[in-house]
C-alpha cells in the first residue's frame, strides 16, 4: 500500500515506513538515543528530500521519546532535575552553536569539518566504551563482585552549587551537568544531529549516573530539544510532512516501548557493550561516505524558484 | 500599417498548415490524493486535412508532456586528500520536474536540430542553464549528470515509437506520470512533423494538483505554520502517550 506525502511530494511505501520508524524506536527506546542519524538516510534512501527527512524524523523523534519515557517513568529510571538542568544547558549552547555554524558557513568547507569531527569523535567515544564495558563485562563473567563504589571523587566534586540528584544518586555541583548540556547543545547545531551519543557516554562516564537512569533521562532531554527542531522546521521551512510523520510515529511509538522493555531486561554493561558497538557502526558509516567512492558522484538539489 | 497586416496574416495561416491537428485528453485534470500511485493519460487526435494524403515524406507526431520548472543545483563530489566531498556545483536556471516524449517513429528521422531548437522539444533543450560554464570546469557533465539522474527516477523519459499512428490520420499514445508527481501545471504538445519540419503544433494543459487531505496537510502548513508545528507536537504526544497506555495492559 502506498502513500502519497503532501510535502515531500513522493509517494512510498506505507509498511516500509513504519518499519523504519519500528527500529529508530527500538534503538531509542533501548539506548536512549534520538535516532535522526538513522532516519534521515533511511528516509533519503527511499526518496524522501533531505529537508523534508530531517524535519519530519525530529517529530518522529518527539512520540517515540515520549513512549519510550513513560515506559522509564513507571521504573522510575528518569532523573527529571538532572534532564532540566542538562536541557539549559543544551539551549545555551545551542544558541552558540547556530552563531558559530553561520560563521563557519560563510568561511565555507563548513560540511568537511562537520563530519570530520563527527567521525573523530563518534570513534574515540565508542573506542572508550567498547573497551570499558567489555572489561566490566569479563570481569562479571569470570566472578569478580563489580566494585560498588557509590562514586568516585574527582575534580567534578570539588565546585560550588551542589545538588541532590536522587534517582542518579549523585550530590554533585551544577556545573558539570550544564557543562556537558552546553557542549552537547553545541555539537548537535553544528552538526544537525540529536546529540544522544555524546549525552549518553557522557551521562555515564563523566556524570556518574548509573546508566538504567541514563537512558530515561537521555530521553526526557530528548522530548523538548526534538520538539524545539519541529517547531523551528515546521515555522522556518515548512517541511514538516505530517503524513509522513504519522506513518514513522505509528511504528515508532511501538518500537520504543519494545527497545524499552528489552533493554530493562539486560544488564547495565550488556547495554553499553550494544551502544557501544551502535556508536562505532554510526561512526564507521560515515567516513564510508566520506573515503568509498560514490556510485553517483552528483547531486541535484532543487531550489524555490523567486 | 500592422494593424491592417494583422488580420491578413491571421487568414494566412490556416493556409499555411496543410495538415492540423484534432486532439483530446483522456482527462484535463490529476488529483494527488493519500492513495495515489500514478496516473496515466492517454493523448489521441486525428490529422485534419482538405486535400489528399501527401506522398513525399512521411508523417511523423511527437508528444510531450512537461511538469513546472523549477530551479537546481547540481553538486558534483570529487576525491580531495582522499575523502569525497562537495568540490564543485552549477545552478540550473529552469528544468522541468517531469518531461517525457513519445514519438511515432525515431526522433532523429522526425525532428531537425533547427525545430528542435525552436520549439525546445528534446529534454536537453526544455532544460535553461545558461552561464554553467563560468560556474564549473566540464560542466558539460552536470547536464549529464542531471539527466542521467531524473531518468533514473521516472522523472524524464524518451519513449520513441510509442505513438501509434494509423493511416497518417489518427494516433494515441499513453503516458505514464509517476508516483511522485509534482503539483502544478502540465503542458502536453503535440507536433506533427514532415521531413524533420514542424507542420503543425497545439498545447494543451492538465492540472495536477493535490486534493483532499494531502491538501488540507500542505495548505495548513504552508498558511499555519505556527499551528501546524504544534499539531504535529500533539499528534506525536498523543501517539507515545497511547502506545505506553496500550503497552502497560499487556504483559510480556
Amino acid at each position: 500500500m502506498t502513500l502519497y506525502l503532501p510535502i515531500a511530494e513522493v509517494s512510498v511505501n506505507v509498511y516500509l515506513l513504519v518499519g523504519i520508524g519500528g527500529i529508530v524506536g527500538f534503538l531509542s527506546g533501548m539506548f536512549g538515543v534520538g535516532g535522526g542519524f538513522l532516519i534521515t538516510p533511511l528516509l533519503f534512501f527511499i526518496g524522501v528530500p533531505p529537508a523534508v527527512a530531517v524535519a519530519t524524523g525530529s517529530n518522529q523523534v518527539v512520540a517515540s521519546s515520549i513512549s519510550g519515557v513513560l515506559a522509564q517513568f513507571k521504573r522510575k529510571a528518569v532523573d527529571v532535575p538532572m534532564g532540566l538542568v542538562l536541557l539549559a544547558g543544551g539551549l545555551a549552547g545551542s544558541g552558540f552553536g547556530i552563531w558559530v555554524f553561520a560563521i563557519l558557513s560563510a568561511a565555507g568547507q563548513v560540511d568537511l569539518f562537520v563530519q570530520l569531527s563527527y567521525v573523530l569523535f563518534l570513534g574515540i567515544v565508542g573506542a572508550l566504551m567498547l573497551q570499558e564495558s567489555l572489561r566490566t563485562m569479563m570481569k562479571t563473567r569470570k566472578g569478580v563482585p563489580p566494585l560498588r563504589r557509590a562514586h568516585q571523587h574527582s575534580w567534578v566534586h570539588g565546585m560550588p552549587l551542589k545538588m541532590k540528584f536522587r534517582a542518579s544518586g549523585l550530590y554533585i555541583s551544577v556545573i558539570p551537568p550544564l557543562m556537558i548540556g552546553a557542549f552537547v547543545g553545541f555539537l548537535s547545531a553544528v552538526m544537525g544531529v540529536g546529540g544522544g551519543f555524546i549525552m549518553v557516554p557522557a551521562m555515564i562516564y563523566l556524570l556518574g549516573m548509573p546508566t538504567k537512569v541514563v537512558i530515561g533521562t537521555s530521553l526526557f532531554q530528548i522530548i523538548f530539544t526534538t520538539a524545539f527542531t519541529t517547531v523551528m522546521h515546521s515555522v522556518t521551512s515548512q517541511t514538516v510532512d505530517l503524513m509522513l510523520a504519522l506513518a514513522l510515529i505509528a511504528g515508532g511509538v511501538v518500537g520504543a516501548q519494545i527497545g524499552a522493555r528489552i533493554g530493562m531486561r539486560l544488564r547495565a554493561d550488556q547495554l553499553r557493550v550494544l551502544l557501544a558497538l551502535l556508536v562505532l557502526a554510526v561512526c564507521i558509516r560515515v567516513a564510508m561516505d566520506l573515503l568509498l567512492t560514490p556510485d553517483e558522484a552528483f547531486s541535484i538539489t532543487a531550489v524555490a524558484l523567486p | 500599417m500592422i494593424r491592417w497586416l494583422a488580420p491578413l496574416l491571421f487568414c494566412a495561416l490556416p493556409l499555411q498548415a496543410a495538415e492540423t491537428i484534432v486532439v483530446g485528453l483522456s482527462q484535463s485534470s490529476v488529483s494527488i490524493t493519500a492513495d495515489f500511485d500514478g496516473s496515466e493519460i492517454l493523448v489521441y487526435g486525428a490529422v485534419k486535412r482538405e486535400s489528399p494524403i501527401p506522398t513525399e515524406e512521411p508523417l511523423r507526431v511527437i508528444i510531450t508532456v512537461q511538469g513546472p520548472d523549477t530551479a537546481l543545483t547540481v553538486r558534483r563530489k570529487d576525491r580531495h586528500f582522499g575523502i569525497w566531498q562537495n568540490r564543485a556545483a552549477i545552478t540550473v536556471d529552469r528544468a522541468p520536474s517531469f518531461y517525457a516524449i513519445a514519438s511515432s517513429a525515431p526522433l532523429r528521422e522526425s525532428l531537425s536540430e533547427t525545430e528542435d531548437l525552436r520549439h525546445r522539444i528534446t529534454i536537453p533543450r526544455a532544460i535553461r542553464a545558461v552561464g554553467i560554464s563560468a560556474e564549473a570546469e566540464r560542466s558539460g557533465d552536470f547536464l549529464e549528470a542531471l539527466l542521467r539522474i531524473r531518468r533514473a527516477e521516472g522523472r524524464y523519459s524518451l519513449r520513441e515509437s510509442s505513438v501509434a499512428l494509423t493511416e497518417q490520420t489518427l494516433f494515441r499514445a499513453d503516458i505514464a506520470l509517476p508516483a511522485a508527481l509534482t503539483e502544478g501545471d502540465y503542458k502536453v504538445r503535440i507536433f506533427l512533423t514532415r521531413d524533420g519540419r514542424v507542420v503543425d503544433r497545439m498545447e494543451r494543459a492538465i492540472w495536477v494538483r493535490k486534493a483532499g487531505l494531502e491538501r488540507f496537510l500542505y495548505q495548513s502548513a504552508h498558511e499555519q505554520p505556527l499551528l501546524y508545528g504544534f499539531a504535529a507536537l500533539i499528534v506525536a504526544a498523543a501517539a507515545g502517550w497511547a502506545a505506553s497506555a496500550l503497552f502497560s495492559r499487556v504483559r510480556w
